[in-house]
């Protein structure tokens, strides 16, 4: 440590001749030299009250070992607080009391630990000023030669440029080597089915009754009122032994009731509503976010996520926000007993895009 | 002269500042504890016809301008035949109604009617066609499954008035309310009314048990803490986000400043 020491206006002086010498070398074409930035050295050293007080000193240290302790102290309280407010299985308050204690606690012992050493190391050890120049990059001239030869005499012994074949057939093998791992990826999906299929139908088909979700209740036409909203999984759906989630978040629906003199259907949809009862996926056909947020009197579906908006009355047009397509509706009418049933699957895959998407 | 004539007084110069200020008090306080008692009895029939008139009288004075002075409506405001007691007791019991001004959506301002004026004026519109009614208490006392009510709230309340009650905003300026500190009863009139641009959840979408199961929850939510601590408002990684970034990174860059400076 001691040799590098070097005191700072030695350095100011060192570096202020250097920088005059570079001005002289300079060709010169430019007009800014005459003020070009000097290295101003150090400022003068301001000893700390620490340095010239011995009282300060000791104060110094006190807070530093008494910094260290509450750290120990910190740990110890973790320790016990975690004994002290067990976390009971069923009260959730229990939980917040253990967590909190203990997290003060190892907070303490960490942040006592980091103050006390930076508390040390601003206010107790030595104090100078020094600079440690930093050591040219690059290699001298015969470690670089003597590294150009070491490629030189590998190329020529192993033959990687003469050897075209061999080489080439390399490159080839290390480029199909990743591809496997790519085929794994289509283990993410069900095996035994096609994901696109999957993804193109939902649980709904010709007479599957629309049912309240969760209670799985079916729903009569003239339970819906004007200016309701249903959430609307198919009859059935809680009866599934296996894969209910994945089939409810695929035709999980809204349903609506306007007044009919509103609706403007799309031309071939004129009676997939039902007096004015409407069905629509709740799934967003932007990235897939349940659409639910209704407003009766603007007729607007606004999706929580990314702030789309659909427009009922116009076939879940998009009005605003990021989603490219309509919500896909799902075409009612009402069975011999006046309960609402679907007409058939949605004609469309719900939800957002994917590649081989039609 | 006139400061000293002030000075030779017998009375502090405040004195009538004073007197005006404890009169007022007195006046005051007596006002509310009788107005708190008539109010606390007021217990109006329903089918009286002493109650519809003077429902009728309040409505003409106080709505008729936009909803038209036999509730028919018109192009300000929306007809009131049949919209029933509950929607009016909803409307002005917390104070939507009359409203400041047109705009997105009613808002939230000091109720201008005394209970008694609020029932005369909702059975008199429930007079003119029928509607829902304002619901008997034992559906609104909050004694229901909580458990049943979150699931019940989650699927059909939480994706407008967030999962912890918290409201959240909609399109266009309109908003769904917090409900942190909506009474039960308004809450089931909001349900089974659909106020301002709220679906209606008629019973046969959610039954009366269920409607006092999702009471039941918002209840179990005001009286309960958040078990995690300080809630931020309960909206999400939004403003829990920028808490951590003002706070979080406030206190890295002072401890920053605080490493780097030269010790005193």
């Amino acid at each position: 440590m001691a040799q590098d020491d070097h005191s700072g206006a030695e350095l100011a002086a060192a570096d202020s001749s250097h920088a005059a010498h570079d001005t002289a070398v300079s060709p010169g074409t430019a007009v800014i030299t005459a003020d070009s930035f000097e290295n101003p050295g150090f400022p003068p050293h301001r000893p700390r009250v620490t340095d010239e007080n011995p009282k300060r000193e000791k104060r110094a240290q006190r807070t530093v070992y008494t910094l260290f302790y509450l750290s120990i102290l910190g740990s110890v309280w973790a320790i016990a607080a975690y004994m002290l407010f067990p976390m009971e299985s069923n009260d959730v308050g229990a939980v917040r009391l253990n967590n909190m204690f203990f997290g003060l606690g190892a907070t303490l012992a960490l942040l006592a630990i980091g103050f006390g050493v930076v508390h040390w190391g601003k206010a107790i050890m030595a104090d100078v000023e020094l600079v440690d120049e930093r050591h040219p990059i690059g290699g001298s001239p015969e470690t670089q030669a003597a590294a150009v030869k070491v490629f030189a005499d590998a190329d020529r012994e192993s033959g990687f440029t003469r050897r075209a074949a061999i080489r080439n057939s390399l490159i080839g093998a290390l480029l199909v080597f990743p591809l496997p791992a790519i085929v794994l990826f289509r283990g993410f999906a069900p095996q035994d089915q096609m994901p696109v299929e999957l993804l193109s139908h939902t649980m709904w088909k010709k007479g599957t009754r629309l049912a309240l979700d969760p209670s799985g209740v079916p729903i009569k036409a003239a339970d819906v009122t004007i200016g309701s909203a249903f959430h609307v999984i198919p009859e059935g759906l809680q009866d599934l032994e296996h894969g209910k989630l994945e089939e409810k978040a695929k035709a999980a629906v809204l349903l609506m009731r306007l007044e009919p003199s509103e609706l403007n259907p799309a031309p071939g949809k004129e009676n997939w509503a039902y007096e004015g009862i409407v069905a629509y996926s709740k799934i967003c056909t932007h990235v897939g976010c349940p659409v639910a947020l209704y407003e009766q009197h603007t007729h607007h579906l606004l999706c929580p996520c990314h702030q789309s908006q659909f427009d009922v009355a116009n076939n879940c047009e998009v009005i605003f926000g990021p989603a490219a397509r309509p919500l896909p509706q799902l075409a009612i009418e009402v069975d011999d007993e006046g309960y609402l049933v679907a007409q058939h699957d949605f004609t469309e895959p719900v939800g957002p895009s994917f590649w081989e998407r039609n | 002269m006139t400061r000293q004539k002030r000075r030779t007084g017998r009375r502090h110069p405040l004195a009538t500042v004073a007197l005006l200020a404890l009169g007022l008090v007195f006046t005051g306080g007596a006002y509310a504890a009788l107005s708190n008692g008539t109010t606390a009895q007021a217990e109006v029939d329903p089918n009286s016809q002493q109650t519809i008139e003077e429902g009728k009288k309040l409505f003409q004075a106080n709505c008729a301008t936009c909803h038209g002075l036999s509730a028919q409506g018109t192009d300000e405001g929306p007809s009131l035949i049949g919209v029933g007691a509950a929607a009016v007791d909803f409307q002005v019991g917390t104070g939507r109604m009359p409203m400041q001004m047109q705009g997105p959506q009613a808002q939230q301002k000091p109720v201008q009617f005394t209970d008694e004026q609020i029932q005369q004026l909702a059975y008199y519109v429930a007079s003119l066609g029928p509607g829902p009614d304002i619901p008997s208490d034992h559906l609104v006392n909050g004694g229901g499954d909580a458990a049943n009510g979150a699931e019940l709230f989650r699927i059909n309340c939480a994706m407008c008035h967030n999962v912890a009650g918290a409201g959240g905003a909609l399109t266009e300026g309109k908003f769904a309310p917090p409900l942190t500190d909506v009474s039960g009863v308004h809450i089931y009139e909001a349900m089974v009314t659909g106020p301002q641009n709220m679906p209606v959840f008629n019973d046969l979408n959610i039954s009366p048990e269920d409607k006092r199961d999702v009471i039941t929850y918002l209840k179990y939510l005001q009286d309960n803490r958040s078990p995690g601590g300080i809630e931020l408002g309960s909206l999400g990684p939004v403003a829990e986000g920028l808490f951590i970034w003002i706070f979080g990174l406030g206190a890295i860059v002072a401890i920053t400043v605080w490493i780097t400076a030269k010790s005193n």
